[in-house]
């Protein structure tokens, strides 16, 4: 599905990430963990297309096509969803407001009939149920005077309503206490199927007992230092990044 | 001949055509004023008021004065197009500055309260006239008020008494009509509020034909104690269209006055919305929105006079331009030494959506007070990256995503109006606008 080979980006002309290379195939959960400024985030927003990254090197294939070549709007209307780490705050533009916009966009590339205002209500009203989200909420201006929970679930909440293929979970989990924490967990092993798959950013070891990984990966100094099962994330927990970057300087 | 010149030549005609009117105390103060305006002279580019825009330059470009007053004529057809619908009304409407009885309607209005062709009550209302006419706006101080000073006659004049809630709201539509030569008026507009009334106006200006029209109006508003005022502006004019308007606005206690400017298109316009806080307790409120493109240039100057303690004014004008259109923000606040515990905020934010748009903003602040709340921003500045990328990122188009963030900064003035039909229009207005145009 996702293949990245030898990726090297930067931000005004400092390289964050060296080389990088990663296949995620359908069906599969890969967390990406790594001391802070290892590249993760910088990682995420390439993928989904931010324009304040150059990529100076390298490929990326996300089904058989060049991703790099795509508009950020193309790329989610392929199925490429990106749950930001410090969502945006809009003002005056709520949940509700633009999410039926995007979604009837987003159908029409896909050769779908846009949604109609009784069949979007009723998907809306499903996928809150997923995860625990109220309508006031999504009638509020987008992210505007939200907790940090409230922003987290509203991402999940727009992730089930575009039932992206790849889904890349920015630090999703900071800055949520336990309970919240779960809920969104739950919402996206909700949403997983055979045929998706979920690219887990973070810091912590914490959210990967809720969303299990298949495969982890050891990001530091914008390279893939060390890749493995979800064993390698409890090894990280208890001996910390500190251990990697020794090994990686030996 | 200058501009000047013939203004001043045209007076003498006027005069000849005012009969009886010239008689009247009020014609003194027409003199005063056209003496005014002589020695103001029209101001320039040195002129720190009018720095940024320049209305001689254009208005000599744009008009012959010695040439105005072709026979105006607006069917009911032309006129009730620029109705605003399903808003329930009071409706007078001015062809070319004048007051046309066949097109306006007035229906259901509470009783004594009065509403009536300023010319007519020069005439009828003599004394109560006087007691008011140019008492509020200083000819003295500004040519444009001095002029429309000069040449008034027509207008309205609307006196709701005490312990009076008017239902309807009133709306002024001014329509010119530029269709067989340019048009040029000075409609005068004085709005007398009672202590413990409420009332709600609503002024329109718009054009027929394809000839420049100016319009310099002068609306002057006293609003007594404990009394509530909502005034609307609305210019979605012609590109043919100039327009110079002072509403000068006196509060006394406890009343409370909520003004709105909305300018979505025009040639050039200059907005004075000048507000005297003479009273404890008042509540004063001036919101404005322009979107222009094109060559459109609006320039919004503001000023609240705190002269009593205890009030509080607060003031949020929001502007997006496009293309090569001009905009420019003025606002000054005054706190004088006795208006202590004043909180007066403002508040002036601007998006430019071209390279060659161009937005001075200038807050003034003056306080002489020392326990008061005072705070002012202003920015300027393109669309918010972040804000695009997000939407983007969910599969909104560029086009779409653009589109509904700029209707998001811009209805952000619109949300606190009360009445819904207006509102409505508003944002329908705004959001075909911004999805067509920018």
């Amino acid at each position: 599905m996702l293949k990245i080979e030898d990726l090297h980006a930067s931000i005004e002309d400092k390289e964050i990430l060296k080389g990088i290379n990663l296949e995620v195939k359908p069906g599969e959960v890969h967390a990406i963990m790594g001391p802070n400024g290892s590249g993760k985030s910088t990682l995420a927003s390439v993928l989904a297309g931010r324009e304040d990254y150059e990529v100076t090197k390298g490929k990326v294939t996300y089904k058989e096509q060049d991703l790099l070549d795509l508009a950020p709007e193309e790329r989610a209307r392929e199925g490429i969803f990106l749950a930001f780490q410090y969502p945006v705050e809009i003002p005056g533009v709520s949940t509700t407001n633009f999410l039926k916009t995007a979604i009837n966009q987003i159908r029409e590339h896909r050769g779908l009939e846009p949604f109609d205002a009784v069949s979007f209500l009723k998907e809306m009203k499903e996928k809150m149920k997923l995860v625990d989200i109220d309508q006031s909420l999504l009638s509020r201006a987008l992210n505007e005077g939200f907790s940090g929970g409230e922003k987290k679930r509203n991402e999940v909440f727009q992730m089930a309503m575009l039932e992206p293929t790849l889904s890349i979970l920015d630090e999703t989990d900071s800055g949520l206490d336990i309970d919240a924490l779960r809920i969104v967990a739950d919402g996206v092993n909700k949403l997983k199927t055979k045929d998706n798959a979920t690219i887990v950013v973070t810091h912590y070891q914490r959210l990967l007992e809720y969303i299990v990984p298949d495969y982890v990966h050891v990001l530091y100094n914008g390279r893939i230092v060390k890749s493995g099962t979800k064993e390698l994330a409890l090894e990280l927990e208890e001996k910390g990044y500190d251990w990697i970057k020794e090994k990686t300087i030996a | 001949m200058s501009l000047q010149e013939n203004l001043i030549k045209n007076f003498e005609a006027f005069e000849a055509q005012l009969n009886g009117h010239a008689s009247q105390p009020e014609h003194t103060t027409r003199k005063n004023a056209l003496e005014a305006f002589k020695t103001l002279g029209f101001p320039g580019p040195k002129n720190e008021e009018y720095k940024y825009t320049n209305l001689q330059k254009s208005l000599e470009k744009a008009f012959d004065f010695g040439k105005i007053g072709a026979e105006a004529s607006i069917t009911k057809e032309q006129a009730s197009k620029y109705f605003i619908p399903k808003l329930d009304t009071h409706k007078i409407v001015f062809v070319n500055g004048k007051f046309d009885e066949k097109l306006s309607s007035i229906e259901g209005l509470e009783e004594q309260v009065v509403i009536k062709d300023l010319s007519t009550a020069f005439t009828e209302d003599s004394e109560k006239i006087n007691k008011l006419f140019s008492k509020q706006a200083d000819y003295k101080k500004d040519a444009f008020v001095a002029l429309n000073t000069a040449y008034s006659l027509d207008g309205s004049f609307i006196h709701v008494p005490k312990n009076t809630v008017v239902k309807k709201p009133i709306a002024l539509y001014f329509v010119n009509d530029a269709s067989e030569g340019q048009s040029f008026n000075n409609p005068r507009n004085i709005f007398h509020i009672e202590r413990n009334s409420e009332v709600t106006f609503l002024e329109d200006f718009n054009t027929e034909g394809a000839h420049e029209s100016l319009t310099n109006i002068v609306s002057e508003i006293i609003v007594e104690e404990n009394a509530a005022v909502e005034y609307y502006k609305l210019q979605n004019n012609k590109d043919t269209a100039y327009h110079v308007g002072t509403t000068q606005v006196h509060q006394e206690r406890s009343s409370r006055f909520s003004a709105y400017t909305f300018t979505l298109n025009g040639a050039m316009i200059r907005n004075n919305m000048n507000i005297v806080v003479d009273g404890e307790g008042c509540e004063s409120n001036m919101y404005g929105l322009y979107l222009i493109n094109g060559n459109t240039h609006v320039d919004n100057h503001t000023e609240v006079d705190h002269i009593k303690p205890n009030c509080v004014s607060n003031e949020l004008y929001k502007g997006i331009l496009d293309d090569s259109s001009h905009g420019v923000f003025n606002g000054k606040v005054f706190v004088r030494q006795e208006a202590q515990k004043t909180n007066a905020f403002q508040s002036n934010k601007n998006i430019l959506l071209s390279d060659t748009s161009v937005m001075n903003s200038k807050p003034q602040l003056e306080i002489w007070a020392d326990d008061v709340k005072c705070s002012h921003g202003c920015t300027t500045g393109q669309l918010d990256e972040d804000g695009m990328f997000y939407l983007r990122a969910r599969g909104l188009s560029v086009e779409s995503a653009r589109a509904l963030m700029l209707y998001a900064f811009a209805v952000d003035v619109v949300s606190s109006i009360k009445l819904e039909p207006l509102k409505e229009f508003l944002q329908n207005l705004i959001s075909e606008r911004l999805q067509n145009d920018f």
